[in-house]
């Protein structure tokens, strides 16, 4: 199946790490990837801060450019922009021609973990990672996109990986996108309560499925001078992998393509 | 600044401190002991919300109940203020529409002075703070007031310091605080044993219950079908505060209706569980005035119903935060809450409820404007409410209001963000920023060992940034950004010229 690959653009500009591990765990399960060179960002840092004029032509040139391919689906490796493009119909309402193409675009796009879980329905992607690890529960995947399971249930199948719980897991990291710069004072408070959490489950590990948390989290750890590895989960699932050890939903198998609609995550419970 | 509401000034004593922002989040950042409690009562009320929230079942489907009884008030907010009103002139009731705070307060200071009281004992009301009730009142010669709810009670004995919470107003206070306070004020000779306290408190204020003369209360729901006044307590002092006093007076805003008793039972058990993660609240009242067959309650009854500001969300993008019926869960999730506290707000009404409703309130962003960037957009709010105020999406409202339509940037911040909008909306500039970004950081960039590791593709980072950027480097560092060849782009190319070879 044909995937467009939604980059954004912290990927582009920090982490090729993560886009890298991203492409290969996809192709890996069989889909032809194509990257878009017109996509840029999906419009949060202007919108998000007030620049709502100011980010329109960011929408609609982000709505072409991973429309640009004719693909079954676009996937990104961030649930805030993932989010965001899940937003754009809505927000592009003014102008009904892009609000109907961003819906078209909207329909297709998944966040990385829900795309393998709920679409391709892998359980086990065959990886492992000898390591004890903690999760970052990111706000807007949780909470806007309503993704609160494909992430633990592909972690809990990493051959030797240990996931310790988080506590506080329902607290923003501080992040914020713009407000981490505009309130640093907040800021600061908010993201070492959460260096402080993940130091007290002991993990040698972060892992999140947002950018953006994980470059204030592990930044703030660098800062702090403590010890910490980062990890997207695209690089813990992209790990050692030994293709014997994948293992799909119970019914389906490699090649199935698939449906599992993202709208029964948002039902799984409460949005606490 | 004050908004006007028909030529009048309103929304003036919304402040609780003259202090800047940053001054009031420095000194919140001191208060450790207000952080912990802040932080332990966040923590303690998660659990006990969400598993009341969950005993009552299909948690969602009441937030859309709860959200089209609000909404449908706020739609046909005249017909349910007429019925309301017609219903409690009915039962023998007076009605006052107060425009503004001073209006409010001036008609219940002249009640006051008519029943020539002397001793008014009030309960827990968010809006008499609103409108400066009790220091109105006490320019009256010879009048006392008592505030009865305990934290209340605490506040106005510590010399009337300011509430920092919407349902536990005192929460910044630790047991040896108030003791103090007793002990000097009260002459109490007893321990810091809230138990202790609390009894303490309890026979202080039985004594001037049994003398007062008029009662002052809020409303958290007014049943317009059958004019009847809804409190929810957990100590029992609104009951005697309208129950003993021969006059009563009741302060609502004026979008605090419900058309009939059916609504006022689901909005209350989504109240209950909401606010203190119980299934109902130990006090569960319903009054009105005295009727000839009724052996209490009060003789005279008013109603006083506040606008202040309210009808300027009317119509707008904002008029959801009228259907707020301040449970303060918002505040209890909010982790910018957790850290700056009431008292970093600087607004009666904090947290992100607090954030929306100031400017709002105030008609305007000269006193509240740095509150709808105060928080991270997290949207824990948004998912916690019950009546599913778009909490988050409304501080983006309140932000398009200032950046796009008020342009109150400065100009550099501004010049950034204007930029930063064309480099992310024109894929040439950006594939330049790609080619160019690394070379440009190179030379504020360290090498240094680093100690979180993967996250630094090359092993320097940068530490400090200009414009709004140095917010970041601020707190942490940048990852240096990959030479050009090394980026993602650079790579995927790569990596399909090698897959069609």
């Amino acid at each position: 199946m044909k995937v467009v690959i939604f980059s954004t653009c912290v990927v582009d500009l920090m982490f090729p790490n993560v886009g890298k591990a991203m492409v290969e765990v996809l192709e890996r399960f069989g889909c032809d990837t194509y990257l878009p060179k017109e996509q840029i960002c999906c419009a949060q840092p202007t919108f998000n801060s007030g620049y709502v004029k100011e980010s329109m032509q960011v929408m609609r040139n982000e709505v072409d450019a991973l429309l640009s391919v004719d693909a079954d689906y676009i996937v990104g490796p961030a649930g805030s922009c993932v989010n965001m493009l899940k937003e754009l119909p809505f927000h592009l309402r003014a102008d009904p021609v892009y609000a109907a193409k961003a819906q078209t675009m909207a329909d297709k796009t998944y966040e990385f973990s829900q795309f393998l879980y709920r679409v391709l329905g892998v359980l086990d992607a065959g990886a492992e990672l000898d390591a004890v690890a903690t999760y970052h529960r990111s706000c807007h995947m949780t909470r806007l996109l309503g993704e609160r399971t494909s992430p633990f249930v592909l972690l809990g199948h990493v051959k030797g990986l240990t996931m310790v719980p988080l506590p506080h897991i329902e607290n923003c990291c501080g992040f914020g996108g713009m407000f981490s710069m505009k309130e640093p004072e907040i800021s600061k408070q908010m993201v070492d309560e959460k260096v402080n959490d993940v130091l007290s489950t002991k993990a040698s590990v972060l892992i999140s499925c947002d950018p953006g948390c994980l470059m204030n989290i592990g930044g703030r750890f660098n800062r702090r001078g403590e010890k910490i590895t980062i990890m997207h989960l695209a690089e813990v699932l992209n790990h050692n992998v030994d293709m014997s050890r994948v293992k799909y939903v119970e019914g389906r198998s490699a090649g199935d393509g698939a449906v599992s609609s993202v709208r029964a995550a948002k039902e799984e419970g409460a949005l606490v | 600044m004050s908004s006007m509401v028909n030529g009048k000034k309103a929304a003036q004593y919304l402040r609780t401190s003259k202090a800047p922002f940053l001054t009031r989040v420095k000194e919140s950042e001191q208060d450790k002991f207000a952080q912990q409690a802040v932080a332990k009562a966040q923590d303690a009320q998660w659990v006990k919300r969400e598993a009341a929230r969950q005993e009552l079942g299909n948690w969602e489907q009441w937030r859309d109940l709860g959200e089209q009884i609000r909404q449908h008030v706020i739609r046909y907010l005249p017909d349910y203020l007429e019925e309301f009103s017609d219903n409690v002139e009915k039962r023998g009731g007076h009605v006052f529409f107060a425009q503004t705070d001073d209006e409010a307060a001036q008609y219940i200071k002249q009640i006051a002075i008519e029943k020539k009281a002397k001793h008014v004992v009030k309960s827990k009301s968010m809006v008499t703070s609103e409108i400066n009730l009790d220091p109105t009142l006490m320019t009256v010669p010879g009048l006392e007031v008592l505030e009865t709810d305990l934290a209340e009670f605490i506040l106005e004995e510590d010399d009337w310091d300011q509430p920092t919470h919407l349902v536990f107003p005192a929460l910044h206070k630790n047991r040896e605080q108030v003791r103090q306070v007793f002990e000097k004020k009260l002459g109490y000779k007893g321990d810091n044993d809230p138990q202790h306290m609390a009894r303490f408190s309890r026979k202080v204020l039985r004594k001037h219950f049994l003398e007062a003369d008029m009662g002052i209360t809020g409303c958290n729901f007014a049943v317009a079908d059958t004019g009847m006044i809804n409190l929810v307590t957990n100590e029992g002092n609104a009951d005697l505060a309208m129950c003993i006093p021969k006059t009563q007076v009741v302060v609502m805003g004026m979008e605090r209706l419900v058309p009939t008793m059916k609504e006022a039972e689901t909005m209350d058990n989504m109240l209950a569980r909401s606010a203190v993660g119980q299934k109902l609240t130990s006090y569960l009242t319903y009054t009105a005035p005295r009727t000839g067959q009724e052996s209490d309650g009060p003789d005279d009854f008013y109603v006083v119903i506040l606008d202040n500001g309210r009808s300027n969300a009317l119509g707008t993008v904002f008029e959801p935060i009228l259907q707020c019926i301040r449970c303060a869960s918002c505040l209890n999730v909010c982790p910018i809450y957790r850290h700056i506290g009431g008292h970093g707000y600087g607004s009666i009404y904090p947290g992100p409820v607090g954030s929306v409703l100031s400017p709002v309130l105030d008609g305007g962003y000269d006193d509240f404007g740095d509150l709808p960037y105060a928080c991270s957009l997290c949207a824990a709010c948004t998912a916690t409410c019950p009546v599913k105020i778009p909490l988050h999406q409304l501080m983006i409202e309140h932000r398009r209001i200032m950046m796009d339509d008020q342009s109150q940037a400065n100009l550099i911040d501004d010049t950034v963000m204007r930029v930063m909008g064309l480099g992310t909306g024109h894929s040439s500039l950006f594939r330049t920023a790609l080619g160019v970004d690394h070379t440009m950081l190179t030379p504020i960039s360290k090498k240094q060992p680093e100690t979180a590791k993967n996250l630094f593709a090359s092993d320097r980072h940068v530490e400090w940034m200009p414009f709004v950027f140095g917010g970041w480097t601020k707190v942490r560092d940048l990852p240096d950004p990959p030479k050009h060849g090394q980026n993602f782009r650079s790579w995927f190319a790569h990596h399909k010229k090698e897959q069609q070879a």
